[in-house]
């Protein structure tokens, strides 16, 4: 079996993996990091999202192997030192999480929003949630917690 | 109001985990020694299964075990059970064929399971089911809704003459009859309630073990009723003694109905759990969710209203053929009968009902719950009915629905469809929804529009549902084979803390906190140091779980008689420690006070008291602070309330862009409003999904076409707008917290909102209905076809 070696929240790690291991599966069956979860089967969900190298990347989509060398990080590492990262709080603050399975997904991706788009309005954060499904919340309080969790990053 | 008391939007205990990635969803638990299964499911709608070759699978590497139908038969193995028997119009019991855990003579729909394959990893699992070779003999596939009950139809089930499950009616067909022969005026409608698949984001999973130690199971499953499945698995399937099985639903995520069932997965996999002794974990993958989650509606209805010369409503006659899919799923029959049949009144004085349903079995998923279940359909034909009968009266949909609203003066309403409405109040709510969105100005806006080559509508929605399901002897006398209680647990810690045990289930629906502030309120206790616990057979007395918007109204209500029973305990400790006589003792915020006093002992003294009995009355009480209640609701609640959006349609593209959406809703009192008006977007995203986006589609031959969120169409954020959310509040007058329910309300007020929105901009073209999904491509049809 190949190896991959990587950097997952700030910890080296080496792993012997399938080939057609996903990035996904070394998280949540090899590290028992099940923060990420997993809800289609045809990369549209967006409940996957992490970031690799500092950019949101739909983790279902992506060998693990593809992950070699990266710098992975999940929703277990954004907060520091248990206090909530801005936009964790954000979404707890603003109602945008109800079952909580999406939310990884949606707060990882909200991050790497706010990295790449300054001064989010409301029609680019719902252009931008087009890969992230909420079956829960109509996306409403949502797109108020990241436009909140936006200007606190920013402040 | 204390801050974080009733009434109070406090932030959602249950928050922490979830948004740090520390939220317990069943796939992220793991047993020790576990292995994976996977189902060979049937790639045809409708065949005979011929010879089932495992050998090849049975020596893949890693298998441990490759089951058939037939082992399971031989072991005994039962039927899932539809749990709502239906009484025919012609007195006859229905025709409900059993639902075999794995099919033995034939596959019914594709994705029917035919054999489970166990083996060390998923991957191995997954290569071996690849090897299991059935002989199929395929036959002609019954998809079409309104040909399946013709005798020249394929036949699913040899019990079932002509697929026919059931034909029901309710309300008065002869008054009904008459109240036509005088009507003025008859309005006449064909609609098409879409199938949908429910769709949580979280797949269901189903992880089984078995203790050889005592010979006992412990089944974790995605489920929104843990104890329910519990009997289901152990007293209809036959699998453990109820005695001998925990079953466990984490954090589940999300629901929408489809989780309210015991699937033939679960029954598989506990089966096998016991066969090899290793705890077994099966996760649907999403293609299988699409195939095998129970969908929900599909239904065929032709409406008419007859009314007088005024517009007021003489009788009106519902005929509905309801799709069960290929099986019956657990509550099957309940959805288009009594979930739908008992609604037809609407909020409206209609003076005469009769509403008909044809139940057929088809070759495709079973169709059950999904959010609404029922009332969404029921909603949809009676709203849409209305705004058809204000159209060929020429008048206003808002002054036609005020001119039948039942007034607020004759509550409680025995309505013609078997409820009694307790309370109601519905001019109110019209009237704020229609100034909140400036109706009155609309036509200006419209016109402002046509500049802009663009058709805008306006569409009313007014929506009544019962919830708060349900009382056990009503439901009991109609067919049900369940009680419909809810039990709770008040458990007092000796340090002074608490933890609730409740049988409702939250899979989103904010509960920890909900249920914690309705207990703080009541016992004095500080939210922080209330916990409260759901989803396990093994730490709750009984539940009935979530669904229904149920679990405030009855599990809230179970968790206000333990406190009450709590205080009440508590009053007698406390006089006996302030040497005061009972009917002297006062309970406020947590404190036992003897009246007219300074004398007074906190409830957390109280618990400790009881926990080290030394000075305590303990030939008058026993020792422990720990009470359940169960509590069973004398009736339904009745939320209502009016939802009215407004639309934009592109006629060269026939898009439907919706502009502005406003709810006025009646929950009656309310907890934790955040958590309200969250229920209520995610119920409206719902709707608008199915009213414009959301449609199973099958082939003639049975193949689901929408089978992945590539081709089934998942509202996303850009397909709704924000929404402007209000209430009125009449409080429900039978539970002891005035509450009705909230988590269905948008799913069912939405549809006919959308839809009465789109044919009111396309009045002008003489459009008079579209069916749902009013997706582009229909729309711009249905422009075209009325411009020619
Ligand atoms: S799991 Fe759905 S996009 Fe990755
Ligand atoms: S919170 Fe449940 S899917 Fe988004």
């Amino acid at each position: 079996m190949p190896t991959v070696s990587l950097t997952i929240n700030g910890k080296k790690v080496v792993a012997d993996v399938e080939g057609r291991t996903l990035l996904v599966q070394l998280l949540r069956e090899g590290q028992r990091l099940t923060g990420t979860h997993v809800g289609c089967d045809t990369s549209q969900c967006g409940a996957c999202v992490v970031h690799v190298n500092g950019k949101a990347v739909k983790s279902c989509t992506m060998l693990a192997l593809q992950a070699d060398d990266s710098e992975v990080e999940t929703i277990e590492s954004i907060a520091n030192e248990g206090e909530l990262h801005p936009m964790q709080a954000a979404f707890k603050e603003h109602h945008g999480l109800q079952c909580g399975f999406c939310t990884p997904g949606m707060v990882m991706a909200a991050i790497d929003m706010v990295n790449r788009i300054p001064n989010l309005d409301e029609e680019t954060v719902r252009h931008e949630l087009e890969g992230n499904f909420c079956r829960c919340t109509g996306y409403h309080n949502i797109v108020q917690a990241i436009l909140a969790g936006s200007k606190a990053m920013q402040s | 109001m204390a801050d974080d008391g009733i009434g109070a939007s406090v932030r959602r205990k249950e928050d922490q985990r979830f948004l740090t990635g520390k939220g317990h969803f069943t796939d992220d638990i793991s047993r020790p020694g576990q292995v994976y299964a996977r189902f060979v499911r049937s790639p045809h709608a409708h065949a005979s299964i011929g010879n089932i070759d495992t050998s090849a699978a049975l020596s893949a590497p890693g298998v441990l075990g490759v089951y058939t139908g037939k082992d399971l038969a031989e072991d005994g193995v039962g039927a899932v059970p539809c749990g709502w028997t239906i009484t025919q119009t012609n007195g006859e019991l229905w025709n409900a064929p059993p639902h075999e855990v794995l099919a033995t003579e034939k596959v019914r729909y594709v994705g029917d399971q035919v054999a489970l394959v166990v083996a060390e990893t998923l991957e191995q699992a997954r290569d071996a089911a690849e090897l299991v070779s059935v002989e199929y003999e395929v036959l002609s596939a019954n998809v079409k809704l309104d040909q399946a009950s013709n005798s020249d139809t394929a036949q699913l089930h040899e019990s079932v003459p002509n697929n026919t499950c059931f034909v029901w009616g309710l309300g008065d067909e002869e008054a009904t009859k008459s109240a036509f022969n005088r009507a003025k005026h008859i309005a006449k409608l064909d609609l098409y309630n879409n199938r949908l698949v429910p769709n949580a984001i979280e797949p269901r999973v189903a992880l089984a073990e078995r203790d050889s130690g005592d010979d006992s199971c412990t089944l974790y499953v995605t489920s929104q009723n843990p104890h329910l499945a519990r009997v289901i698995l152990s007293a209809f399937v036959g699998l453990v003694p109820e005695h001998k099985l925990r079953v466990v639903s984490p954090d589940v995520g999300g629901g929408f109905g489809s989780k309210i069932f015991v699937y033939t997965e679960e029954c598989a996999v506990l089966w096998a759990a016991k066969q090899i002794d290793r705890p077994i974990k099966w996760t649907a993958d999403r293609s299988e969710s699409f195939l095998s989650d129970a969908h929900g509606r599909d239904h065929l209805t032709h409406v008419e209203m007859a009314m007088d010369d005024d517009g007021k409503f003489l009788g009106m006659r519902v005929d509905t053929t309801a799709n069960m899919g290929a099986y019956l799923s657990n509550f099957a029959s309940l959805i288009p009968t009594y979930l739908h049949g008992t609604l037809m009144q609407g909020l409206y004085t209609t003076e005469a009902i009769y509403c008909e349903v044809t139940a057929v079995f088809t070759n495709t998923t079973p169709v059950d719950a999904v959010r609404g279940a029922g009332r969404p359909e029921a909603t949809y034909l009676i709203e849409r009915i209305v705004d058809e009968s204000a159209r060929i009266m020429g008048l206003d949909p808002a002054e036609i629905r005020r001119r039948n609203f039942i007034p607020s003066d004759a509550f409680p309403y025995q309505t013609q469809v078997a409820l009694e409405y307790d309370s109601g109040n519905y001019g109110p709510a019209l009237d704020k929804a229609l100034s909140t969105l400036d109706y009155k100005n609309f036509e200006t806006r419209r016109a402002n529009s046509e500049t802009e080559g663009k058709y805008r509508g306006v569409g009313i929605s007014s929506y009544i549902e019962a919830c708060g399901l349900a009382p056990s002897q009503v439901i009991g006398s109609l067919g049900a084979g369940i009680g419909q209680f809810e039990a709770a647990e008040i458990r007092f810690n000796a340090t002074g803390n608490v933890t609730v045990f409740t049988g409702s289930h939250s899979h989103g629906q904010g509960h920890e906190t909900t249920f914690a502030q309705v207990a703080s309120e009541r016992l004095g206790v500080p939210i922080e140091d209330i916990d409260v616990v759901h989803g396990d057979s093994g730490r709750i007395p009984f539940g009935y779980g979530t669904y229904g918007s149920r679990s405030l109204a009855v599990g809230g209500s179970a968790i206000v008689k333990a406190a009450d029973k709590i205080i009440e305990k508590g009053r007698k400790i406390a006089a006996h420690l302030l040497e005061a006589s009972e009917s002297d003792i006062e309970f406020t915020d947590g404190n036992f006070t003897v009246t007219g006093t300074d004398r007074s002992k906190s409830i957390a003294e109280i618990a400790f008291a009881a926990y080290v009995p030394h000075n305590y009355p303990l030939d008058e009480v026993e020792p422990g602070l720990d009470e359940s209640a169960f509590y069973d609701p004398p009736n339904f609640t009745y939320p209502f309330g009016v939802h009215v959006c407004e639309v934009e349609v592109d006629a060269d593209t026939g898009e439907v862009s919706i502009e502005r959406w406003v709810a006025v809703d009646d929950f009656g009192n309310i907890i934790n409003p955040m958590i309200v008006h969250g229920q209520v977007h995610g119920g409206i995203a719902h709707g608008v999904g199915q009213a414009l986006l959301e449609n199973a589609v099958y082939d003639e031959s049975g193949q689901l076409l929408s089978g992945s969120f590539m081709d089934y169409c998942m509202p996303r954020a850009t397909d709704v707008p924000s929404f402007e959310i209000g209430q009125t509040v009449t409080p429900c007058p039978h539970n002891p917290l005035g509450v009705k329910g909230c988590g269905e309300a948008g799913a069912i007020a939405a549809p006919p909102a959308v839809i009465n929105g789109i044919v009111n901009a396309l009045s002008s073209l003489g459009v008079t209905h579209v069916e749902m999904p009013a997706t582009p491509q229909t729309v711009w049809q249905t422009i075209q076809n009325a411009k020619t």
